[in-house]
């Protein structure tokens, strides 16, 4: 490797372990999160020109956190030649005072402040997730416009807006008092849900982009458990996304055929995550405050060791999903809760329990409430009407995998 | 910063109270006034009279339009306002849910445009 490529590979490996930390601590006082990002943008540039030259130095992480805040002293002072900047001349004189204390001052981790500054419900809630990935992980925007299918460009947009309203309207860097931390956690946890969810929408893996942003939500379960190790519901989020993660080689075939969970083989499951995510659950539950997300983390326990011993105990799933309707009112839950009553009290059962929830418009056009309602006709012997269901259910799929399924449990009906 | 607080409730709700509401009413935003004073974070505040008594100036190609009333007709009419000057909008958001406003209508609060 040449001095060129190992200054390279130094300042990428920083980007990545170190962006959000430094972002939080350049924005900490002044709440202004473009300017840091730029400061930090200039900085790493500075780093390739000179790092070739005289050697990458033995703190790379304070090295460009010295260049960044000259950088937005710089900024301050350019901006403040223009009007008297009384506030951000503070916020100056700080960063130097800071800048004087030599290389080897730890920077204290705000990251936390800043991921609570991003879910703030004076934030658009669909910006939330995509806010976190650009300022804690350093995406760029075209890369999570490409992971939740919107464009580069409105992407784009949305995030200057919210990181403008961030400055602008006061929004503090802080992790809030204990007495709101509690619902404040929910909007973080929600983001980095959404996160997950968006990169767990490509079974095969063939999009780096959001293959990638599954193991950042993953890391970010990981940062917000360490930071608050006594939230219980922040213990079951990471619980159950290292849950789905540990299944991940094993929901497609080598051919890319899908593969339900019932018929997956636990020797695929990556063990060593799934022991992770028990020990994790089981923490959650010794704090004796039940939530939405532990409760999904305990009904993927109950189906991974339903699996593992062969047995699945579908009374005890009934009651999970019942506890999981009644938090989150979601008519996918109540599917689920349909499919598991079928296991328990029989398919007329599961069928009374699909016709209930079939007033609701969301799921005429959602391809599971076929699928159940197909499965659960199946079971009850009416193949007629059965055929219908995942005739609707495979009109729905965009996923040709999914569809090729679905397809074939249509074609064993024939 | 500084914030104002725009208070918007519906004024009808105001007319059809009878007067020991109203006296409760105005005990209400007497007390939240001092409160707000004595913790130093009031700037200024000042309660409107009704929409009923607005009058919409508007001044096309030189020439100025007087209208009567607001200049919106909106379920709600903004009829008071608070100007704080607090840490962040944290602080602001829960002052503003203080206000006996905000249980009876809505509190938009907006950052003031600092001058420079």
């Amino acid at each position: 490797m040449d001095d060129g490529e190992h200054a390279r590979a130094t300042a990428d490996a920083v980007a990545r372990r170190s962006y959000g930390k430094l972002v939080a601590f350049l924005a900490a006082r002044s709440r202004d999160v473009a300017a840091a990002e730029d400061a930090l943008a200039e900085a790493f540039a500075s780093a390739l020109a000179d790092w070739p030259a005289h050697g990458v130095p033995r703190n790379p992480e304070a090295w460009l956190l010295t260049a960044a805040r000259r950088k937005l002293i710089d900024f301050v002072r350019r901006r403040q030649t223009a009007r008297a900047a009384e506030p951000e001349l503070e916020h100056a004189a700080e960063l130097l005072a800071l800048g004087e204390e030599g290389d080897d001052v730890a920077i204290p981790d705000q990251r936390l402040a800043l991921i609570f500054a991003c879910t703030h419900p004076a934030i658009d809630e669909s910006v939330r997730a995509p806010l976190i990935l650009q300022t804690v992980l350093g995406f760029d925007a075209a890369m999570i416009a490409s992971a939740f299918l919107v464009s580069p460009a409105a992407m784009s947009q949305r995030l200057v807006r919210a990181k403008t309203k961030i400055k602008r309207a006061g929004i503090p860097l802080r992790v809030p008092e204990h007495y709101e931390l509690t619902s404040r956690l929910d909007a973080v946890l929600a983001a980095i849900y959404a996160a997950f969810a968006e990169g767990w929408q490509d079974p095969a893996g063939t999009e780096p982009a959001r293959r990638e942003l599954a193991e950042e939500a993953l890391y970010l379960g990981r940062l917000v458990t360490e930071l608050l190790p006594r939230e219980p519901e922040a213990l079951g989020l990471l619980a159950l996304v290292l849950y789905a993660d540990a299944r991940r080689g094993a929901r497609r075939t080598a051919d890319g055929d899908y593969v339900p969970l019932e018929q997956q083989d636990p020797a695929l499951w990556d063990a060593a995550l799934i022991d992770e995510a028990e020990a994790l659950l089981s923490r959650a539950s010794a704090f004796g405050v039940p939530g939405r997300y532990q409760l999904e983390a305990a009904l993927q326990s109950a189906h991974v060791n339903g699996r593992r011993t062969g047995r699945t105990d579908f009374t005890a799933l009934l009651v999970l999903y019942e506890a999981l309707q009644n938090v989150t009112g979601s008519p996918v839950v109540a599917i689920n809760r349909a499919l598991a009553l079928g296991r328990v009290r029989g398919a007329a059962a599961a069928l009374a329990a699909l016709d209930e929830i079939a007033a609701d418009a969301r799921l005429a056009e959602y391809q599971p409430y076929w699928a159940a309602r197909a499965e659960a006709l199946v079971r009850s012997g009416a193949r007629a009407a059965a055929r219908e269901a995942y005739e609707r259910a495979i009109g729905l799929e965009r996923d040709p995998a999914v569809r090729r399924f679905l397809q074939s449990r249509l074609a064993e009906l024939a | 910063m500084q914030y104002m607080f725009l208070i918007y409730q519906n004024e009808k709700d105001w007319q059809q109270m009878d007067p020991p509401q109203r006296e409760q009413g105005m005990a209400a935003y007497a007390a939240y006034t001092e409160s707000l004073r004595k913790a130093g974070v009031l700037k200024a505040s000042d309660r409107l009279r009704p929409t009923a008594d607005s009058t919409t100036v508007r001044v096309t190609n030189g020439k100025s339009q007087v209208l009567d009333g607001p200049f919106a007709d909106t379920k709600e009419q903004l009829g008071g306002y608070y100007l704080v000057d607090v840490p962040d909008l944290d602080a602001a958001l829960s002052w503003a849910a203080r206000c006996p406003g905000a249980s009876h209508g809505a509190i938009e609060v907006r950052p003031i445009w600092a001058r420079a």
